[in-house]
């Protein structure tokens, strides 16, 4: 039972299987976000309290969703990483970690476009605008400390603690707008209960936002190799695998 | 309809930016993570080209 489990601590195994993962993936990815554009731009009604620019949904809130999503997979591989002592754990962090800052970046950015007409300001001090503010600032951490080390493998160490505790952020934004008083509106998709959409206009956005998670899966299988190679560097089935 | 659908409704400044953004973010993801693989693999033939001139 827990054979695929073992396999995934073994570096070799991780490569090929990325390597043969992340075409497919960006294949299932543009399928799934040229739907979600093409119906969330033109098919879908406009809003009717706001109009056309609740079309900015359709990137926001994937954006959004990945940034978190990103953080949970980068904190469970640490954190595994950090446990069991397994090396690709720190990998898949190391790989994580830049693709989940630039979401985060897009969330701030389109939702800021977004308040600008909604909420007549670009910026709030708002619960839900501030932790996720502070999610990206978590990213740039890591990141900053994983290089911060002469020794990889204490820079590994010190990131993967840093992610681990830096995951209390998570639920922090989600409920953000459940637990105080915000500008933002709830949540839309992931809640308890039925999404408060309707279909027309909930499918282009499931679409996209699962076009990102298999668009995120594609770019960790590249970087992942990457990551897999410079910690591997010396082993011998690195020199067939880079023939490929 | 095309001039109604590139105006969005008053919003085209906030909304095709905001596209706009999002293309830019995808791309530079999938750039950056080919430089990497591509540089990581450059490494990696190094590194092992060395070991292999060492041996000898």
């Amino acid at each position: 039972m827990w054979t695929w489990f073992y396999k995934l601590a073994s570096p070799p195994y991780v490569y090929g299987v990325a390597a043969a993962l992340r075409l497919w993936l960006f294949g299932a990815a543009a399928l799934a976000m040229g739907y979600g554009l093409i119906a969330g731009l033109a098919i879908a009604p406009p809003d009717y309290q706001q109009g056309e620019a609740f079309r900015m949904i359709y990137v926001h809130v994937p954006g959004a969703i990945l940034s978190l999503t990103v953080y949970t997979v980068m904190a469970a591989a640490s954190a595994v990483a950090l446990i069991w002592r397994i090396k690709v754990g720190h990998a898949v962090a190391a790989a994580s970690a830049p693709i989940g800052a630039s979401f985060a970046l897009l969330a701030l950015v389109t939702g800021s476009l977004w308040g600008k007409p909604m909420w007549g300001t670009y910026w709030a001090w708002d619960p839900r605008l501030t932790s996720e503010l502070i999610l990206l600032f978590l990213y740039v951490g890591v990141m900053s400390l994983r290089s911060a080390f002469e020794d990889p493998l204490r820079g590994d160490r010190a990131a993967a603690l840093l992610a681990v505790v830096g995951v209390v952020n998570v639920p922090i934004v989600h409920f953000s707008v459940v637990w105080w008083n915000s500008l933002h509106q709830g949540a839309t998709i992931v809640r308890i209960g039925a999404p408060k959409m309707p279909g027309s206009m909930l499918w282009p956005l499931l679409s996209m936002w699962l076009g990102f998670m298999l668009f995120f899966g594609a770019v960790l299988c590249m970087r992942l190799q990457a990551e897999v190679l410079n910690r591997e560097r010396q082993a011998s089935w690195v020199r067939e695998a880079i023939k490929s | 309809m095309t001039n109604e659908f590139w105006s969005m409704g008053g919003y085209a400044r906030y909304v095709w930016p905001c596209y706009g953004i999002a293309g830019a973010v995808l791309a530079w993801n999938l750039w950056a993570a080919g430089r990497y693989l591509a540089a990581a693999k450059l490494r990696a033939a190094r590194a092992l080209a060395m070991a292999s001139s060492e041996a000898r």
